[in-house]
């Protein structure tokens, strides 16, 4: 039935599932439930991170096709199915997923005291969701799980989360759920129109260009709030800054890719002719969003706050990657979305650390780190310079493909993207020095201790990651080569027969 | 052996940076000097293989990136132009390293300091080897950073923060202008790779972009990008402010290599600048004006390094003009022989900071040169070479430089050679001015300073000896190679120079006064130093006195910090501000916070109207009917 030979992409979806159950089953004391509950939750998501490696070893890079691909009728006389399957695009994502979870929760170790089972059981089910978004080759599926991600990070940010917390969760949840429903809408209508709600059939039906016009808008609403574009962006500083950090990290490293997937798998191949016809909005958007947010991160005093803004420029650069609708702007794209990932997730565990030790998130509250704490200095410097897309580091591949991919297109535009580069360095040193460098004037900062060897794990995987993606990065590209070469050929294909029919 | 000479100082970085804190101060700096020495060696041996022997070759190593036809690899490219570099980098790289063994002593975390030493140097090789402007660029952004750590390595000075942000950002500028620049080397040549690129110079010279030849805007934006690192004109102010980190790296970063990193660039790029006549202008004029400008600015600054400092800038401007006009031999000729006596400047006043107790100002040293001979020799060796007094080293080069620019008989050339001739006048007296200031006259320090006056251990003395003889001889020996007769030979087509480019070979046929005038000019420069400052000493004050304007002008750098501060940094600041408070917090959020709110008020006001009083809603009838009457009767007509 696949290459696995076993429905594999069903059992990492619901394996982390398996691991809540169980968790909610232990009975006892309220320390040892804690107990239990972290240690069951790390090695689910441990477990799941092994079998999801069976992607990364059994998939065929040379194909476009969707592959471990997963059919079992569901409503056959409405033609929704549950149909999974990953190609180029998801399948490093699914990896993405799992690599995070358990970083998080080794990060949420001593961090998060208070109803641990409850957490752990949010946190797996939150996985579960990602993943099955990732995988889901069919719009109803794809929406459920799109939707039900909202609710274990809703709560996640509501119960563990900071003074305003419920104010921050609350504008998560409706700012992204406004723009899903116009998704449902839109869903409704291509079901309507098509017949099915199956992806790949889905891909082979030709939309006339007005049904695009008003599908683009719909799912543009639902995906520009995710991705965060400008101006519906301020739901993430402040979900960021009153989230736990295992919380950010989950919504910097994968909740924000959920917009900008949704482009990539919907948008582009389904509505060819109004993704084209949109690109210009993208643009000036994805161009305000880089030069704007960096500003606006650059005036921050709350470290949190400063990297969410942060992630919001990047995310311009990955929008703009996207529609250059260019072998190298959406390799580009895809691959500072998985760095982006890594990064981001990395930094604000770095914010954590120091959180954990001194429960503040003000800049001016720190400085001088450096001299206590080099280890961590050390680990920050790597994130912040593959933050600011550093050669040599995770940041700059993808960066770079975009900056190519846009300049073919419009120069300008690259222009623009490029500003990032000075702006980004410009807040990220800026944070690093307030924070790190500096003479030490507080006296309690003085009896800090550096990384512990839980934190050690924690980052270690994320710094060899960071150098193999920002040394090897074709090892990444080539997954999704074969898919965005495809993608970029059904594009131009299909924008040449419109451009005959209009003839 | 070629991968050895880059990849040693990387070993040596990770030993000391990483097993620093477990294998102690002493076994990781002596581990850094070990690979730096090794790589020194295989990088001599390279330099015979290739340079002499004419063996260019690649060493591929493996894919980056290979995307839709962008395809990038990691490669070693060693012909006579990268090996030229790589010999000079270790060469100096590795008496850098032995010197700060001595200058670094009492600091706290020396391993750190050594790390980020050979980390600088590796990076460094890997620019000069790049095979392709991708991997050129990864060295490039490398050397920024290592740049940014070296500053700031006294992290807990806030001026050396600062130092270091304004190094890496004003970089940054210049590397937008670079990474535009390789994408539009890419749609123009489908590629990136220096071999392909050249082969393709032919096929691609028609091409056009926005209107313009495609040639110039990529030779403006690579040069706007070396502009940015070499610290010409307009990007230039993060090098007086390099100074705050410790003197070993203004030595190796910020005079030998680093810096020189532009100019590189431009000759690495040399096939597409002979298409690129308009660029060539561009470079010759910023790099003339960029030698007068720093020359002028050194006349008068008073801290040690930041004149050396301004000085460097300046004799990156000399290397900027032979390369706009067209001698790009004597470019890296000039390149080749500074960084020697540039460095061994920098050490010297390395040497003298360390015999004052870390002072750096020259208002308050003087009477020095009896108890410290042996770097007072250097510093003269330095400066002389500097200055071009014939047979130093630098009287080859520069020489050769203000002919290359006589000789090209344009505009530009003329501009450059007048300049050039003015800027060596001002450089010869700022040098003694140094000198003067520093060694002689009566000692201006304070009393428990002077007696700590002492000359330094041995591990500084050995590389200031070897620089300078370096200083002293790589001018006369190298001649011939670099841009005498051998050159054609010696550069084995690493260089190109179109068939009508012969302004190499003019050079040596200029009127005789022409190489005479630099020798003249400098001696002079001299002579007005010791006038000036030996026997004269209250003219300086008077001369400012007299001129407050100018003097004040020059003292603050022609105003660049503060044109930028208040056209850049305080407007981002502010923008920023206004974004986050008004933007982002008033007008975006405002929106559905003040949606909520509205439909709060809204039913508020809802449950009001049906208050059950009498005269409210006879009111609201009335209103209501109004409203009905005037639309009917504004509908009327139509």
């Amino acid at each position: 039935m696949n290459t696995a030979g076993f429905p594999l992409l069903s059992l990492v979806t619901f394996l982390p599932l398996a691991g809540a159950l169980i968790i909610m089953m232990v009975r006892g004391e309220e320390a040892v439930v804690a107990r239990n509950a972290r240690w069951t939750a790390l090695w689910a998501s441990l477990i799941t991170l092994a079998l999801s490696l069976l992607l990364w070893t059994g998939f065929d890079q040379s194909t476009a096709e969707f592959q471990f691909v997963e059919q079992v009728d569901w409503l056959p006389e409405y033609g929704v199915g549950y149909h999974m399957g990953v190609d180029g695009i998801s399948v490093l994502f699914i990896l993405l997923s799992t690599l995070l979870t358990p970083l998080c929760i080794l990060a949420s170790w001593e961090s998060v005291q208070t109803r641990v089972r409850e957490y752990m059981v949010a946190f797996l089910v939150l996985e579960a969701m990602m993943i099955g978004m990732f995988a889901a080759l069919d719009f109803v599926l794809f929406y459920i799980f799109f939707e039900a991600v909202l609710i274990p990070m809703f709560l996640i940010i509501g119960i563990w989360g900071g003074a305003r917390r419920v104010y921050a969760a609350l504008k998560f949840f409706l700012y992204t759920l406004a723009g899903s429903l116009l998704m449902l809408l839109a869903i409704l209508a291509v079901w309507y129109e098509a017949g099915t709600t199956d992806i790949p059939t889905l891909m082979e039906t030709a939309f006339s260009p007005r049904m695009q016009f008003w599908l683009f808008l719909a799912f543009f609403a639902s995906f520009a709030v995710k991705v965060p574009m400008w101006p519906v962006h301020t739901w993430l500083p402040d979900a960021h800054v009153e989230a736990p950090t295992a919380g950010s990290v989950i919504l910097a490293g994968v909740l924000l890719k959920m917009g900008a997937y949704g482009f990539l798998r919907f948008s582009l191949p389904l509505l060819p002719q109004a993704s084209a016809d949109f690109a210009p909005l993208i643009f000036a958007l994805s161009v305000i969003a880089v030069i704007y947010t960096s500003l606006v991160a650059l005036a921050q005093e709350d470290m949190k706050k400063l990297i969410a803004y942060s992630s919001i420029a990047h995310m311009g650069i990955v929008t703009l990657g996207i529609f250059t609708f260019t072998a190298q702007g959406l390799s580009g794209a895809l691959f500072t979305m998985l760095s982006h990932g890594v990064v981001s997730g990395a930094l604000f565990l770095c914010v954590g650390v120091l959180y954990d030790r001194v429960h503040s998130r003000e800049i001016a509250r720190y400085g001088g780190v450096a001299k206590i704490m080099p280890a961590y200095a050390l680990v920050f410097m790597v994130f912040t310079m593959a933050s600011v897309a550093l050669p040599g580091l995770a940041g700059f591949p993808g960066e770079l493909l975009v900056i190519v991919g846009a300049f073919k297109v419009n120069p300008w535009v690259a222009l623009g993207a490029c500003m990032g580069m000075i702006l980004g360095a410009a807040y990220a040193l800026y944070l690093y020095r307030r924070v790190i460098f500096g003479k030490i004037v507080r006296e309690d900062l003085k009896t800090l201790l550096d990384l512990s060897p839980r934190e050690y794990a924690t980052f270690a995987p994320l710094i060899l990651l960071t150098i193999w993606m920002g040394v090897y990065p074709s090892s990444f590209l080539n997954f999704f080569e074969a898919t965005v070469a495809a993608l970029v050929a059904r594009h131009e294909a299909a924008l040449g027969a419109a451009r005959l029919a209009g003839m | 052996m070629y991968v050895g000479a880059i990849f040693f100082p990387l070993l040596g970085a990770c030993i000391a940076g990483f097993l620093g804190r477990w294998i102690g101060d002493k076994p990781a700096q002596w581990a850094t000097v070990f690979f730096m020495a090794l790589a020194a060696v295989c990088g001599s041996a390279a330099f015979i293989d290739v340079a002499l022997g004419s063996a260019p070759g690649v060493v591929p190593l493996f894919t980056f990136i290979d995307v839709g036809g962008f395809e990038v690899s990691w490669a070693l490219r060693y012909d006579t132009l990268s090996v030229v570099m790589v010999a000079m980098v270790t060469f100096i790289s590795t008496l850098i390293h032995l010197y700060s063994v001595g200058y670094m002593s009492h600091d706290a975390t020396i391993p750190r300091f050594f790390a980020y030493l050979s980390l600088f140097t590796f990076m460094m090789l890997m620019l000069v080897t790049a095979d392709n402007l991708v991997q050129l660029f990864f060295g490039w952004e490398g050397v920024g950073l290592a740049s940014y750590l070296l500053i700031g390595y006294w992290y807990e000075k806030e001026s050396a923060n600062r130092a270091a942000m304004k190094a890496f950002i004003v970089n940054r500028v210049g590397d937008v202008f670079f990474m535009l620049g390789l994408a539009l080397t890419f749609w123009t040549f489908q590629s990136v790779e220096f071999e392909t690129i050249f082969a393709g110079i032919e096929a691609a010279q028609g091409q056009t972009f926005l209107g313009l030849p495609a040639f110039e805007v990529i030779g403006v934006l690579l040069f706007l990008g070396a502009c940015g690192k070499s610290a010409q004109i307009g990007l230039h102010t993060w090098l007086p402010d390099a100074m705050e980190g410790p003197t070993p790296v203004s030595a190796l970063i910020h005079a030998a290599t680093m810096v020189t990193a532009g100019v590189f660039l431009m000759v690495r790029m040399s096939p597409v600048l002979e298409y690129a006549p308009t660029t060539l202008t561009v470079i010759t004029i910023v790099g003339a004006t960029t030698a007068i400008f720093a020359a002028t600015i050194g006349c008068v600054q008073n801290d040690i390094k930041r004149i050396i400092a301004y000085s460097t800038c300046s004799q990156l401007g000399y290397m900027f003009f032979a390369v706009g006009v067209g001698a790009y031999q004597a470019a890296m000729f000039h390149l080749f022989t500074h960084a020697f006596f540039k460095a061994l400047l920098f050490l010297g006043a390395g040497s003298v900071i360390h015999a004052m107790s870390d002072e750096q100002d020259i208002r308050r040293m003087g009477g020095i040169w009896k108890k410290i001979p042996l770097t007072y020799v250097m510093m003269w060796v330095g400066s002389l070479a500097l200055a071009g007094v014939p047979y130093f080293a630098g009287y080859y080069s520069k020489d050769m430089v203000l002919e290359v620019a006589y000789a090209a008989h344009s505009g530009a050339g003329m501009y450059a050679f007048a300049m050039g001739l003015l800027a060596a006048f001002l450089t010869a007296f700022y040098s003694w001015r140094l000198i003067i200031l520093t060694f002689h006259g009566a000692p201006r320090a304070d009393h428990h300073t002077m007696e700590h006056v002492h000359e330094s251990p041995w591990t500084m003395m050995v590389p200031l000896l070897a620089l300078s003889a370096g200083a002293v001889m790589t001018g006369y020996y190298f001649y011939d190679m670099f841009v005498g007769h051998h050159q054609t030979y010696f550069w084995n087509g690493a260089i190109f120079t179109s068939a009508t480019n012969q302004v190499l070979e003019h050079a040596h046929h200029v009127p005789s006064w022409v190489p005479l005038a630099p020798t003249v000019v400098g001696l002079s420069g001299i002579a007005l130093a010791y006038v000036m400052y030996m026997f004269a000493p209250k003219l300086p004050a008077m001369l400012a006195n007299a001129l407050p304007g100018v003097h004040r002008f020059l003292l603050n750098k022609w105003y660049f910090d503060e044109l930028y501060d208040a056209i850049f940094v305080r407007p981002a600041m502010h923008l920023a501000r206004v974004f986050w408070k008004t933007g982002d917090t008033r007008i975006i959020d405002g929106m559905p916070n003040g949606a909520a709110s509205l439909a709060v008020g809204v039913a508020g006001g809802a449950v009001r109207l049906q208050s059950g009083r009498v005269a409210s809603y006879a009111f609201t009838m009335i209103i209501g009917l109004v409203l009905f009457v005037s639309l009917i009767l504004v509908g009327m007509p139509r």
